[in-house]
């Protein structure tokens, strides 16, 4: 790709809101998925002749299926609390980016066929046809949207922009214009069984790999089973954990803590993947075909307790919507939540003294943690509401001496999206994801200045990778970001009593 | 009896009929619609209990646009107050013998009267003068403003102004309810503030004002968070339950 023709935005000074620049970002969109890979979803190949009547039958199942869709549509009185919340708004200035006028691209053309008003005084009620133009904007600004629910926070009526988003993106793509990145990566799922496209061969090679390397540096026989029958554990994670940096630390970690625990455990290569990008495209169906991949192998493996490692969406996925979609769990012990995320999961152990840790072994380096998105506002940890800001501190504290949070807007459920979530993860839209990293860039950087901090920890996949590619343009090292059990791995007193 | 009462008297049956009428269509298209997924925003309460004190917090103190936005939560809520004080105050045109509540608020009442002006004064300021919010207001949402402060300023002329035979309304509206027609005074201001009043009751059910009970339908608040602990299935999504694949 050649070199970007944009900006990197530069901090402010004080963080004021910027004005409202219209058009700013309207060049900004991901490729088109082929044919090839929206058919395997259920998707038309291209955009359908009838597409305008597709749509608007399309909108009216799912206000018929979906309560928030239906309700936020209707509710909001546009009091302007969410324009100033949202990350690309904030780094783009596009106004189309602030959270209700995202929502009003589809809300105008709800209000045209859905409402009286709409129908009679479409000029009065901001009300519009359904046109190319229209269809365009959708296709451009549901892209610019990570599904993170900052909105949702500030909503007097909890409107989440994340339901329109996914709404808007279903129907865009029953009518043939799905967003190649996450459209050929579900295909992909569906076919091998994780994102990357890995086949069992590769993982096993992988696997073996860590094994000699951690032999190497401890001189400890930590195990990475794969499809180990009978295992107590089957852990789930995202496939990145198994090859990109610094995902691949952050599995070495996992390894080491089921090891020092005593607790059999196994990867699945049917069940290699952990993200569900079924949830970005808002399809049901295709959410639930992915997930079911995990049930079936859970109970091929016949493993008492499934254990969910560091990823975001998938974490959402996991905790909220797998009972749901692939429940209910009642083959598998019923004294361990199900899931179980991989922080909670070290967290009892560390509760118990089931697992000792050498703060020392992380002096080299002052810590902050950055919340995701969909663990902090779609989810929790442990049995208190708010856990999920609690445990990772809690388990990042027991291994390292040196922690900091970062400004308090900044973090728990205020917490800024990577940048990089939502299905937005990809080349074709780098200007809109260096953008979107502003906010959680000023932030570091104000504990880069203040306190020193040297590294920030993540629990998602997604956060590792946006992170590793955009700190670079805001002038900070790739390397700063870690995964949370990178931290346990190096502390992990191994070889001790269980 | 004027034809102009029995005019008025039509408007208010017609404007009641359409705000229940179109209220109930409404709130029974929100209870039947499911909501297939768990989808609280966290951290939410775990308990039923919980979920209904965070209403409470949302209806009463309108709890998530104080962390939104200070200056739309300090005038919108003054209007909504003053709104429900005055609205209790009225209460008076409708009830005998009179409520305690109502009579409580008499006084009290007119002053909100005012702090609602102030508030929806406060909101049209800000609609009109931050770019962002210019950007999202359509007509309708200037206008909306507009018939607020048109029925609110119509109040308080009458009140210090051009006052009109309240005991007549009265009898009005009590014949209304009784199905035994009264005469309705004929000041301008009456009719102009009665007139603004049931087209604000009409247009109710098909506008923005469907923010109230739509509040109370909100999954991201209306939900508890307890995904783990009990299976939450709509029934479109049950029967894909049936022909998911294998291990069922």
């Amino acid at each position: 790709m050649a070199k970007e023709q944009f900006e990197t935005p530069k901090f402010r000074d004080i963080p004021i809101v910027p004005a409202i620049d219209p058009g700013a970002m309207a060049h900004s969109k991901p490729f088109i998925a082929k044919p090839e890979h929206q058919e395997p979803l259920g998707f038309p190949g291209e955009l359908v002749e009838n597409w305008k009547e597709k749509a608007i039958d399309k909108m009216g199942e799912l206000l018929g299926k979906y309560r928030s869709l239906q309700v936020f549509l209707d509710a909001c009185v546009k009091c302007g609390a969410c324009t100033d919340k949202c990350h690309y708004y904030i780094g783009t200035a596009d106004p189309k980016n602030m959270p209700v006028a995202r929502q009003d691209l589809l809300r105008k053309v709800y209000r045209r066929y859905f409402t009286l008003p709409g129908k009679y005084f479409p000029k009065l009620v901001g009300a519009v046809d359904l046109t190319e133009e229209v269809l365009e904007d959708w296709y451009r600004y549901y892209h610019q949207c990570s599904e993170c629910r900052r909105c949702s926070v500030y909503c007097p009526y909890g409107i989440d922009t994340a339901e329109i988003t996914m709404a808007g993106r279903e129907i865009l793509d029953h009518v043939g214009i799905g967003q190649k990145y996450s459209n050929e990566i579900i295909a992909k799922v569906h076919k091998i069984g994780n994102n990357l496209g890995l086949p069992e061969p590769a993982l096993a090679d992988t696997l073996e790999g860590l094994e000699e390397e951690v032999k190497e540096d401890t001189d400890v026989d930590v195990k990475y089973p794969l499809d180990q029958e009978g295992a107590e554990v089957l852990l789930v994670t995202p496939s990145a954990d198994f090859f990109a940096e610094p995902h691949v630390d952050g599995l070495i970690g996992y390894g080491k803590v089921f090891h020092q625990a005593g607790i059999s455990w196994t990867l699945s290569s049917y069940a290699s993947e952990a993200a569900n990008f079924g949830i970005f495209i808002g399809n049901y169906e295709n959410m639930q075909k992915v997930a079911m991949r995990i049930r079936q192998a859970a109970l091929d493996l016949g493993v008492k307790r499934i254990v969910v490692g560091e990823c975001g969406h998938a974490w959402r996925v996991a905790y909220s919507f797998w009972n749901t979609l692939i429940g209910p769990f009642d083959f598998l012990d019923p004294n361990y939540p199900v899931p179980q995320h991989i922080c909670e999961f070290t967290y009892d152990l560390l509760q118990k003294g089931a697992l000792r840790l050498d703060k020392e072994a992380n002096d080299d380096k002052v810590v902050t943690f950055h919340d995701s998105c969909n663990v902090s506002r779609a989810s929790r940890m442990g049995p208190m509401p708010g856990g999920q800001f609690i445990i990772p501190r809690e388990v990042i504290k027991a291994a390292c001496n040196r922690y900091v949070d970062m400004a308090p807007e900044t973090i728990h459920e205020n917490t800024f999206c990577c940048g990089g979530g939502g299905g937005l993860l990809t080349d074709d839209l780098m200007e809109l994801r260096v953008k979107g990293a502003l906010p959680r860039m000023e932030a570091l950087k104000q504990v880069i200045d203040e306190d020193g901090v040297t590294h920030m920890a993540a629990i998602c996949a997604i956060c590792k990778s946006q992170f590793t590619k955009v700190l670079p343009y805001y002038g900070m090292g790739m390397d700063m970001i870690v995964s949370l059990h990178q931290l346990v791995g190096e502390a992990v007193v191994l070889g001790a009593e269980h | 009896m004027s034809v102009l009462s029995v005019i008025y008297a039509l408007i208010f049956y017609a404007a009641t009929l359409i705000m229940v009428a179109g209220l109930a269509v409404k709130i029974w298209q929100y209870a039947r619609t499911p909501a297939p997924l768990k989808i609280p925003t966290t951290p939410a309460p775990t308990t039923a209990a919980g979920v209904g004190a965070r209403m409470f917090r949302e209806v009463v103190f309108f709890e998530s646009l104080f962390k939104g936005s200070k200056w739309s939560w300090l005038f919108g809520w003054l209007f909504h107050f003053g709104l429900l004080v005055v609205l209790v105050r009225h209460l008076r045109y409708f009830t005998e013998p009179l409520w305690w509540i109502s009579a409580l608020v008499q006084d009290i009442g007119v002053y909100m009267g005012f702090a609602m002006l102030l508030g929806l004064a406060g909101l049209l300021v800000r609609r009109s003068v931050v770019d962002r919010l210019r950007y999202i207001s359509a007509p309708s949402d200037y206008l909306m403003l507009g018939l607020l402060i048109a029925i609110g300023g119509s109040g308080l002329l009458m009140k210090y102004v051009t006052r009109t035979d309240i005991v007549a309304v009265k009898a009005f509206f009590l014949g209304l309810m009784r199905f035994d027609w009264q005469p309705l005074p004929t000041d301008a201001m009456l009719l102009i503030h009665l007139t603004l009043v049931a087209a604000l009751m009409i247009i109710f059910p098909f506008s923005k004002l469907l923010h109230a009970p739509g509040l109370f339908f909100s999954p991201t608040r209306n939900q508890a968070d307890d995904p783990r602990e009990h299976r939450h299935v709509a029934p479109w999504a049950a029967k894909l339950d049936a022909t998911r694949a294998p291990g069922n």
